[in-house]
């Protein structure tokens, strides 16, 4: 989905600010929050990690960007843990003493309806064009690369497809590359020189160029 | 929730946090007794970013595990014992005079948990995750790094599920060092190629 977690490139944000000494966790909530989605993963197997992906992805955006990292993860769990039914969203309101906003739902018809490539199509050094796929639900092809232009760097092993491990479609492996696209390609003329980006793409979201 | 309508206030989070535990428990959804627990009890003890300092020393002072590092970097890891959740498929990129690579996860905070750790806040922000694939020197120089003109910068958007680490270049006043004072002077950032060394 082009959605708020879809950051790259976006232009008006301030510094980046780093803490000398960071630690894990600030607060101990933080840690429980981490721990309630492992086990919502792990444990109770009530979802994946590419369903809470688009979970997070799914957050109002206003909620979004207002949200510190923690609280998207326990917004994403409780938001599963409510669409799979092992509680429900009254529940989470009576004992939080409020309200417990959730993630907005799943798009009608949100996967993308991509068949299969043929695997292997790719080499290191071929040139390859990013497909423009546009789907409503789950997928992993940030904005800034659709349709750009790119060289293959590195052929990585095959890893499951997210946008239909995200919305329970029938689950299928396919190799990963890492693609080289210039800086100018992306940015245009404002580029910075002697820049590049590469981006980790899916053997579905990749054509000959 | 158009023109001035706003949503309610929410319940702070932490309430939020412990009303999600207590709507589990009172389901028996809390898995076997004391997970919640073990996991947090767990977590930075499994993903620590010294891990990835101390294969960044090794690979300074043992040119066989540097290339093996290089080669595969997941074997490389779990030579030393770093492997698991995060770590299925670790990269490592060579920093050299002439390159300098930065990693980020545009799209949510990805990161190689066994060498890295669990992300730091700043590289889990909205303002880190934005700007740094577009105007990567920028953000460096802010962060107190700026490079040569002539040196490439490569940002890697962790969009899949290869995980990098960067091997920084190992300063020129180390000559000499112990792998153990190597290690020492490692910094996650550097790691993550937003510092050099």
């Amino acid at each position: 989905m082009d959605g708020i977690h879809d950051l790259g490139g976006m232009m008006g944000f301030g510094p980046i600010e780093p803490e000398a000494d960071e630690p894990t966790f600030h607060e101990p909530w933080e840690a429980r929050a981490f721990a309630l989605n492992v086990l919502g993963i792990v444990a109770l197997r009530a979802y994946n990690v590419d369903e809470y992906r688009h979970a997070v992805e799914r957050i109002e955006p206003r909620h979004y960007l207002a949200a510190p990292y923690y609280e998207r993860v326990l917004t994403a769990a409780a938001t599963l843990l409510v669409e799979k039914g092992v509680i429900t969203h009254a529940a989470l309101e009576a004992r939080a003493g409020g309200p417990f906003p959730l993630a907005r739902p799943v798009a009608e018809r949100a996967p993308a309806d991509v068949p299969a490539p043929v695997h292997g199509r790719f080499a290191v050094g071929d040139r390859v064009r990013v497909r423009d796929i546009r789907p409503a639900g789950h997928t992993r092809v940030p904005r800034y690369v659709r349709g750009k232009s790119g060289a293959v760097l590195h052929v990585a092993p095959a890893f499951s497809f997210p946008d239909a491990a995200a919305h329970g479609l029938a689950p299928r492996a396919e190799p990963t590359y890492h693609v080289r696209f210039a800086a100018r390609d992306l940015w245009g003329d404002a580029a910075e020189d002697h820049a590049s980006v590469v981006v980790d793409l899916w053997e579905t979201y990749l054509e000959a160029s | 929730m158009s023109g001035r309508r706003r949503p309610p206030e929410p319940a702070p989070v932490a309430a939020r946090v412990r009303g999600l535990e207590e709507a589990l428990a009172a389901e028996g959804k809390l898995g076997p007794p004391g997970f919640l627990d073990s996991v947090e009890a767990d977590v930075e003890k499994a993903f620590d970013w010294r891990n990835g300092a101390r294969v960044v020393a090794r690979a300074w002072v043992d040119p066989a595990y540097r290339a093996r590092l290089l080669a595969d970097g997941t074997a490389a890891c779990a030579e030393l014992g770093y492997q698991g959740p995060q770590g299925e498929y670790i990269v490592v990129l060579e920093d050299t005079p002439d390159l300098h690579h930065v990693i980020v996860c545009t799209q949510c905070s990805c990161t190689a948990w066994p060498v890295l750790g669990l992300p730091p806040d700043w590289y889990k922000s909205p303002e880190y995750r934005a700007r740094v694939a577009r105007e990567p020197r920028r953000v460096l120089h802010e962060m107190g790094l700026d490079l040569p003109a002539e040196v490439e910068v490569r940002v890697w958007d962790t969009t899949a599920e290869t995980r990098y680490m960067v091997l920084p270049l190992r300063p020129a006043v180390t000559e000499g060092w112990s792998e153990d004072e190597l290690a020492a002077i490692v910094t996650r950032e550097a790691m993550i190629g937003v510092a050099r060394l």
